[in-house]
């Protein structure tokens, strides 16, 4: 049968403007554009085209554009076209439907429902330009109680071991495999500037990286892949992936053509074998085994580096979190429903985990119940897209934020969601030589310090409208928040009162 | 002086240098569709990729301070001008003789037809900026996207 899979895009070409210089067909790494010399003119075999834009970035006389298919639907909001493309993917190849990045559906981002405060006549807003604005965080767990010798000015009590961020964003976890050295090159360079962190993922530390050890979080996944001794050793903070956002209960598969040599080593794994994190770790079954696993990590570092603990925003996160509290993890990372991914079924990607602005209220105000707060560090992941979803995010209680899509985006990516295919024009998610190239980590890094001292400027300024000298003050400051167009229920969880409301 | 370097470790062969050179040389510099629409085949690059997308670098003329082309040329055309160090070839003079072309060691000079097509003449790099050896990125380093050409001061080779 004639299959009816549609192209999604169609390449538009101005005639008047394209010179045929041909830039677009060597940039294009699903080979759409064709420059044909018998007809004189670039073609483009629509078909493939992901809507990465990479040719529309650097077409030297912006003659390209990318619009949809125009086939239109047949007018039903239920059998809609892209339910019927679907259908027909699968009807010709009986496959799981395989997409990447976070959760595209419609479904609420609370973020913009959540309006913030700031200071008018009865208490004054602060300058951040004129008077000094505090952005550090610390991540780790705290003492009981802070006890000083106030004779000779020290503290007394144990403290602890935490890691300092000047800034309360982190770059959250993207494996060596899934994306190239020179993308996470770009961010350990950038975390290093920054005074913040960057997190190898599950596929081990690359050694071009551990000279940035100190702003390294290294991940233990359930694939265990790369993790050794001197892994362990040359992190700043270790993480527990339990899961992840973008498909809580699936585990990870890269497939073997991207383990070349580079992947291999560092992986630890057989050159061109599959790397398959399982959906479990096979040795944690219950909280009493995730705080064994815990131990031994504290235990083979000497207690000298905070462990994490990351887990994808499900129904019951804020008891899960209370478990972990409890377990010992020293920070606890929750990742909701729109965080990204190299590749996941679609059907889970679109349809599994909550939202990261209700499960993090829910978890700060579990942890605050149960006084067990102030024993670890919370942070916020999946999908942070600017400097007021940090002050939100801080507002309902975490401590710091995980981005990485957004971080991406300062590096090139343009969400086109085909990092599966591993062939990302933009030379992250690949491992192919001759595209990983495309991203000089030099650039990358100046691109993504850019991004993040803007966004702290901003976050200083939203602080400072508020009459807010330091983030520690607006941690879980939730009466900064107000809701628009939310119900009761939706209030009652995120603890923020209604627009208006005194 | 300030020269021009191709890095070929991030060279990913999109040839828009050679685009952005070709404009600049033609009689409507910095507009890329008029001039690749009007001059047709009488404007030319002299910036050159070499290579595919595996490895590639832009090939072009390095400004020697004591160039070989200037020292083989036998008509007077190449020349080096002893305040900026910029060199050029001078195309009324240039009788294409194609000895600087087999002095070059960075293969940087191409030989092209006249327009009048009675003779051909060498074309080199010109350091263009905001005029041919004035201070300002050329345009073949302004349309670089990965910093594959960098345009830097650097010791007399």
């Amino acid at each position: 049968m004639l299959d009816f899979t549609y192209p999604r895009y169609k390449v538009e070409r101005d005639p008047n403007q394209c010179i045929q210089c041909g830039v677009c067909a060597r940039q294009c790494a699903n080979e759409v554009h064709m420059v044909d010399t018998d007809l004189g003119r670039v073609v483009a075999d629509h078909k493939k085209c992901v809507n990465c834009q990479r040719c529309v970035v650097m077409c030297p006389t912006n003659a390209l554009a990318i619009t949809n298919w125009p086939q239109v639907g047949n007018g039903s909001n239920n059998w809609n076209l892209a339910a019927m493309q679907d259908i027909a993917k699968q009807a010709q190849t009986g496959a799981v439907l395989l997409s990447s990045m976070g959760n595209p559906q419609h479904y609420p981002i609370y973020w913009d429902h959540l309006l913030l405060n700031a200071s008018q006549v009865t208490n004054p807003s602060i300058d951040p330009l004129r008077e000094p604005m505090e952005t550090r965080v610390f991540l780790g767990s705290r003492p009981e109680a802070l006890r000083i010798n106030e004779r000779e000015r020290k503290v007394v009590s144990p403290m602890p071991p935490r890691i300092k961020l000047d800034v309360p964003i982190m770059f959250s976890a993207m494996s060596f495999g899934s994306i190239s050295l020179n993308a996470q090159k770009s961010l350990a360079m950038a975390a290093e500037e920054l005074g913040t962190y960057f997190n190898c993922g599950e596929g081990g530390l690359h050694k071009d990286l551990e000279k940035y050890g100190n702003h390294a979080i290294v991940q233990v996944a359930s694939g265990r892949f790369g993790v050794d001794m001197h892994y362990l050793e040359t992190a700043a903070m270790i993480e527990i992936k339990i899961g992840q956002g973008a498909k809580p209960g699936i585990g990870g598969h890269l497939p073997g053509e991207k383990i070349n040599d580079e992947v291999s080593r560092t992986r630890m794994i057989p050159k061109g074998t599959d790397a398959i994190s399982p959906a479990p770790h096979h040795d944690i079954y219950s909280i009493e085994d995730l705080r064994q696993l815990i131990f031994s990590l504290k235990e083979a570092t000497h207690y000298t580096k905070p462990i994490s603990v990351k887990v994808a925003a499900v129904h019951n996160v804020a008891a899960i979190a209370s478990g972990m509290a409890r377990a010992g993890a020293d920070v606890i990372v929750v990742d909701g429903f729109r965080g990204g991914t190299g590749a996941a079924p679609a059907r889970t990607r679109d349809n599994v985990g909550i939202p990261i602005e209700l499960a993090l209220a829910s978890v700060d105000q579990r942890l605050r119940d149960e006084g067990i707060r102030s024993r670890v560090s919370l942070v916020a992941a999946g999908s942070i897209r600017n400097s007021a979803d940090i002050v939100r995010a801080v507002a309902l209680g975490a401590d710091a934020v995980y981005c990485a899509s957004s971080a991406l985006i300062a590096l090139g990516c343009h969400q086109c969601q085909a990092c599966a295919g591993g062939k990302c024009n933009w030379g992250i998610a690949t491992q192919r030589a001759d595209l990983t190239k495309r991203l000089n980590p030099e650039i990358g890094a100046e691109r993504v310090v850019n991004l993040v001292r803007a966004w702290n400027h901003e976050v200083q300024e939203l602080m400072g409208g508020m009459g807010i000298n330091a983030i520690d003050s607006l941690r879980g400051n939730r009466l900064m928040l107000r809701g628009v167009g939310l119900n009761e229920k939706e209030l009652e969880i995120l603890g923020v009162k209604y627009a208006g409301e005194q | 002086m300030k020269r021009i370097y191709a890095i070929p470790e991030w060279c990913v062969n999109c040839r828009r240098c050679e685009v952005a050179c070709k404009a600049q040389h033609s009689p409507w510099p910095g507009n890329i569709v008029k001039a690749f629409t009007l001059a047709g085949d009488e404007i030319y690059n002299r910036v050159r990729v070499e290579g595919d997308n595996i490895v590639s670098f832009a090939a072009n003329c390095r400004h020697c301070a004591k160039p070989k082309c200037v020292e083989g040329c036998i008509s007077g055309a190449m020349q080096r001008d002893p305040e900026t160090g910029v060199v050029t070839s001078d195309p009324s003079r240039c009788v294409g003789c194609r000895t600087c072309v087999s002095m070059c060691p960075f293969g940087a000079i191409s030989v092209v037809p006249a327009p009048s097509g009675v003779k051909s003449i060498a074309l080199k790099c010109d350091l263009c900026g905001d005029g041919a050896g004035a201070p300002g990125e050329p345009s073949c380093v302004a349309a670089c996207p990965n910093r594959a050409l960098m345009y830097v001061e650097s010791e007399a080779m």
